[in-house]
């Protein structure tokens, strides 16, 4: 399996990494080779396997409908690179 | 006091030949004097630990302590602790302060164990020599050309060195178990669901487990002790009783019942491990044991399983990082998708954006079936491997890794051969079982470890079986001269 410069691109849209030109390549080449070796796992036929998500195949527990957490809003967003009335701010989104 | 282990320095303390605050400002002293050699520490948490400490001379004073009061841990950096810089080794964390304590923090906190500071980790827990942490490489105490292993490589090496009485790690791939085989501490790693991951920062959710790095397999029961439990507030911790680990370690374990797999002492096998491994497994036949020979067949593709099912999970769970909310935020963002890109472009190093574009890949429209879904299909096979183990014997044993610690750099520029270093331990995290790293002598003066596997929720026994063994081996008793 082998990864271009276009699907590398991809990939980092999809994850929104910014990443340099320069390192397109490198990435290129150790994606490429992370999935060559996922790749043995073709060795195996799987097709009557039921996949396993999860060690323990608990069910969700559910938890009453009830409120449990304080409001620790300014606490929270002590820890924002931007914040004003209590509402993060972002670039501008809607022209 | 530094070479003592917690279960002795709990003695000390109760006998007042120390106070808690001696025994803090001693270690303190030593994380002063020693560790810009290692670099095990981001954080040093000294006046938490000294106000820490005096509370727990007066619970001592007043007679009702648990093991663990009064006794310094190290917490990796990974658990959140409230109004202390939690980073799990990112500039993407570099600036925050968690609002909120761990359940890990809270339970190790109850039992009156002192936050020593944070130890040092490979980024986001992903990696296996601590090198990708933004905050630089951690030494081997026993070589300091070498690796600690990773990720909980600054716990283990702070243990090794006695610069901690005992630290916190997590695993996920064997990031407790391959630093405390290459540091030549303790290290376990309890069942999926022991042990809360509330307030532990997600690497893949359906593998991270949080376990001791310890002196010995009694301390190693007695933080277990304190650190598992239910946890409401983790959706998949287990409802099962926790008992006093400590309370089976004397059982005899004549007639116990070791599977050797065969998988594990293939060529990849390092001869000096090998040959320590060996002797230890003859250490256990004097113990009464009976070895017999098992098979994991599908142990092979544990390995390339694990690099779908962990970098999926790890893309999920990192997209949380935007530059909005919390974190790192790239400087005069253009729009909002460029504040995205940059700031985790820029948070982010380079092993993790690794992982997250193939989880992103393996999780992508029209791949997931071949990724994603394949890998849980052979997660399954590789489980049921031990479920027919554990049929015919009570706990597995072999190498924790291939070779001792390898020089730092030796494998940066190839993710691959650093993947496979981790060979005898991701299966375990795949199956979710229990598993424990114990010293089992050396190989050209570099530490060996042993692996214990038990089955599911069966800690107590591994934790008799390694502490048998450390009764009657001091490979555990060992420290590197220069920090002796």
């Amino acid at each position: 399996m082998s990864l271009d410069k276009e699907d590398v691109e991809k990939i980092a849209h999809l994850a929104r990494l910014a990443i340099n030109e320069d390192d397109i390549p490198e990435y290129s080449r150790e994606l490429s080779k992370i999935l060559d070796l996922v790749a043995q796992m073709n060795a195996v036929d799987t097709s009557n396997i039921e996949p396993m998500a999860h060690p323990q195949e608990n069910s969700q527990r559910l938890r009453e409908d009830k409120i449990t957490e304080l409001n620790q809003r300014d606490a929270i967003q002590a820890n924002a690179p931007q914040v004003e009335r209590g509402l993060y701010l972002v670039p501008k989104v809607i022209e | 006091m530094h070479n003592k282990t917690i279960a002795e320095l709990s003695t000390g303390l109760k006998d007042k030949q120390f106070s808690s605050e001696e025994l803090t400002r001693h270690f303190l002293d030593r994380v002063k004097r020693l560790d810009h050699k290692l670099n095990c520490f981001i954080t040093l948490t000294e006046d938490v630990a000294l106000e820490q400490a005096k509370r727990s001379d007066k619970i001592l004073q007043n007679g009702d302590a648990h093991p663990l009061t009064g006794i310094p841990v190290a917490q990796k950096d990974i658990f959140c602790t409230k109004n202390i810089k939690t980073s799990c080794g990112s500039k993407m964390l570099d600036n925050f302060y968690s609002p909120y304590d761990a359940t890990v923090i809270e339970k190790m906190s109850d039992a009156g164990a002192v936050l020593l500071g944070k130890t040092n980790m490979d980024e986001f827990a992903m990696g296996s020599s601590n090198e990708t942490s933004f905050y630089g490489p951690v030494k081997n105490p026993w070589d300091l050309h070498t690796v600690p292993g990773g990720s909980s490589g600054g716990s283990a090496a702070a243990v090794a060195a006695r610069i901690a009485p005992a630290a916190t790690g997590t695993d996920t791939g064997g990031s407790i178990r391959q630093p405390a085989a290459l540091c030549g501490v303790t290290g376990l790693k309890p069942t999926y669901g022991r042990v809360s991951r509330y307030g532990m920062i997600a690497f893949a959710s359906s593998l991270d487990q949080a376990g001791p790095l310890t002196q010995s397999a009694e301390d190693a029961a007695i933080i277990l002790s304190a650190m598992a439990g239910f946890d409401t507030r983790d959706s998949t911790s287990t409802d099962i009783a926790v008992p006093d680990y400590t309370s089976t370690l004397a059982n005899n374990i004549s007639g116990l019942k070791i599977g050797i797999p065969k998988e594990y002492f293939s060529n990849a096998l390092e001869s000096g491990v090998q040959s320590a491994v060996q002797d230890a497994l003859k250490e256990y036949e004097k113990l009464g044991a009976k070895l017999i020979d098992i098979e994991l067949p599908n142990s092979g593709l544990s390995v390339p399983t694990y690099y779908v099912v962990a970098p999926a999970e790890c893309s999920s769970n990192l997209s949380r990082f935007d530059g909005v909310r919390y974190g790192y935020r790239c400087d005069n963002p253009a729009n909002l998708e460029d504040l995205y890109k940059r700031s985790r472009g820029e948070g982010f190093g380079q092993e993790v954006k690794r992982r997250i574009m193939i989880g992103t890949y393996a999780l992508s429209a029209g791949y997931y079936d071949a990724y994603y879904l394949k890998a849980q299909r052979l997660r399954r096979l590789i489980s049921n491997d031990f479920s027919a183990a554990f049929k015919k014997v009570d706990v597995i044993m072999g190498p924790t890794t291939p070779t001792t610690a390898f020089k730092i750099g030796e494998k940066t520029n190839d993710p691959i051969t650093m993947y496979l270093s981790d060979v005898y331990t991701i299966a375990v995290n795949l199956a979710g079982l229990p598993g424990i790293s114990i010293p089992a002598g050396f190989s050209d003066n570099k530490p060996v470890g042993l692996q214990l596997i038990g089955n599911y929720f069966e800690e107590a026994k591994i934790l008799n079986a390694a502490h048998q063994y450390q009764l009657v081996t001091n490979w555990h008793r060992q420290i590197p001269d220069a920090f002796s």
